[in-house]
């Protein structure tokens, strides 16, 4: 396979584009998962279909947009879904958990409308919705490095600031720091980093990849720093190994990925069961 | 005489027809360990909420550090510790090191790292409430007292004069209670930091505050903690609109029913 990525650019594409997303998919979801707003990045993955779809649509009606890059009317439909989900946890705020559903429906709905109204897309859609390891540019990766400088650059400029407002939200606005702004940043990379991962694991799959190594780690990181550690690199085996298992068998790679990912959760589950039996 | 680091003038609030606080006039001197005791709504925690620039003064004046708290910006002077540990995730993958260095997250400023003296610093915190040895444990393995030591150093680690605690032994248990006080004692007597404590639970800590002060909607009596003693059941009932049974705190409280509620 070493040969395959050497001689083809797909296969770089796919594979430097997956050890990306394998490292900013859970760093994210690590703050994803302790402030419990892991159905956001479901929420916004439905998003970003409609806006690939929209693209399809526009790309296949409209002449002169035959070159569009669906990726980025995708995040610029998942930014939007982000604002529209903070919007809307303001609006009910006894109900917050409710601009999930609102917004995941949403998405979905604008996705069916645009996709029925081009009677269909020649390019496959198979392979946005489970990703897939021939469907990278050198563009897109270019795109998703760039977002991924800026991701990582972000987290370690704000990190005190997101550790304060994961563990206690109210504590860390009462101590003046700029939580809404914080926040407001961190929704708007989390809609990034779902829209550049959907190339490689797929809308339906990518907020496994941000939850599932969190998941695992969670189970035996001692601090909130392993846990970010563990997280990335969970999410770095399974985003390779899937990768490779789909490159010779010819699986579609979110599929594989994500099995993965359930596998070294299982693995971490029995491994603390296990040492928590031995007597200390 | 010590500075004065809280003066409350005629202060009254009321949400929506209800009035919770009446006229309350209070002053705080540096070095004092105040306990505001009063029963389920009496207003303790507007007041506090007030003085720490939660709700808005509707009537009156809350002085901090000798200035209107309106202009006031020095808050990282003040620390807080709420009712945690009942609130607070437990599942949280966070050590106790790394939940007390983010008391430091709004005096360091942004983008600005964690150095040597911020470490030191954190370790200093941590140690003053006794917790060195579980510094590198995860929160959720710790008991609830000791949860609740561990958000006292968070507050700690920034050096506040003053520390503001809203019935911080809620969820802890009976037999950590004491010690937690005494914790609080020393604070108070070693490092100079001026206590505000509210609680309904004024058995327990008559022995380890300097000051009391009664609310039940007006402020029905405030002086120091040998006055406080002195007050006969009568003026306590009065206080508290019902019969209260005896106060004494040198005996174990809980045989004595003399929890005032």
């Amino acid at each position: 396979m070493i040969a395959g990525v050497l001689q083809y650019e797909f296969l770089q594409n796919a594979f430097l584009t997956g050890i990306i997303i394998g490292i900013i998919a859970p760093l994210l979801g690590v703050f994803i998962v302790v402030r419990r707003l892991s159905l956001i990045a479901d929420a916004l993955s439905h998003v970003t279909l409609a806006g690939i779809a929209a693209s399809l649509l526009l790309e296949k009606k409209v002449l002169g947009l035959s070159g569009l890059n669906p990726l980025y009317m995708g995040m610029a439909f998942s930014v939007a879904g982000s604002l529209f989900i903070e919007k809307l946890r303001a609006v009910y705020k006894h109900y917050q958990e409710l601009a999930i559903p609102i917004i995941l429906s949403g998405g979905i709905g604008l996705g069916a409308i645009f996709i029925s109204l081009a009677d269909g897309f020649n390019t496959d859609l198979f392979s946005y919705l489970f990703g897939s390891v021939s469907a990278v540019s050198r563009l897109d990766l270019w795109t998703i490095l760039i977002i991924s400088v800026f991701v990582i650059a972000l987290v370690i400029l704000l990190y005190k600031e997101l550790f304060l407002l994961s563990f206690d939200e109210e504590h860390a606005k009462a101590s003046g720091i700029a939580a809404k702004s914080v926040h407001f940043i961190f929704i708007i990379m989390v809609a990034l980093v779902i829209a550049a991962s959907m190339r490689i694991v797929g809308i339906l799959l990518v907020s496994s990849l941000m939850t599932l190594p969190v998941a695992a780690s969670i189970r035996i990181a001692k601090g909130f720093k392993q846990t970010i550690f563990l997280s990335m690199l969970f999410g770095e085996v399974s985003v390779l190994g899937g990768l490779t298992i789909s490159y010779y068998i010819d699986l579609a790679p979110g599929g594989t990925i994500v099995i993965i990912t359930i596998l070294i959760l299982i693995i971490t589950i029995l491994v603390k069961k296990i040492s928590s039996m031995r007597p200390a | 005489m010590a500075e004065p680091i809280i003066e409350i003038r005629h202060v009254s609030y009321r949400y929506e027809k209800e009035n919770v606080l009446e006229d309350i006039n209070l002053t705080i001197h540096e070095g004092d360990f105040l306990g505001i005791v009063g029963p389920n709504g009496s207003g303790k925690s507007t007041l506090i909420k007030q003085i720490l620039g939660l709700l808005k003064v509707q009537k009156g004046s809350i002085k901090l550090f000798g200035q209107e708290i309106n202009r006031f910006k020095e808050w990282q002077k003040i620390g807080f510790v709420s009712q945690k540990a009942n609130s607070f995730n437990t599942g949280f993958p966070a050590t106790v090191f790394e939940v007390v260095s983010s008391g430091l997250t709004k005096k360091l400023g942004l983008f600005k790292f964690f150095g040597k003296a911020e470490h030191h610093k954190v370790l200093q915190a941590i140690d003053s409430v006794g917790l060195l040895e579980f510094a590198k444990r995860n929160i959720g393995e710790l008991s609830g007292g000791q949860q609740q030591r561990v958000f006292i150093a968070r507050a700690l680690v920034s050096d506040p004069k003053l520390l503001i605690l809203d019935e911080p032994t809620v969820g802890v248990d009976a037999k950590n209670v004491q010690s937690f006080y005494e914790m609080l004692e020393d604070l108070n007597k070693k490092f100079g930091i001026t206590l505000l404590l509210v609680t309904h639970d004024i058995g327990t800590i008559s022995d380890k505050v300097t000051h009391v002060a009664c609310l039940n909607k007006n402020l029905h009596f405030h002086g120091n903690t040998a006055e406080f003693e002195s007050l006969n059941i009568s003026e306590m009932s009065e206080i508290y609109g019902h019969d209260v049974h005896v106060l004494t705190h040198n005996h174990d409280h809980h045989n004595h029913g003399g929890t005032v509620r």
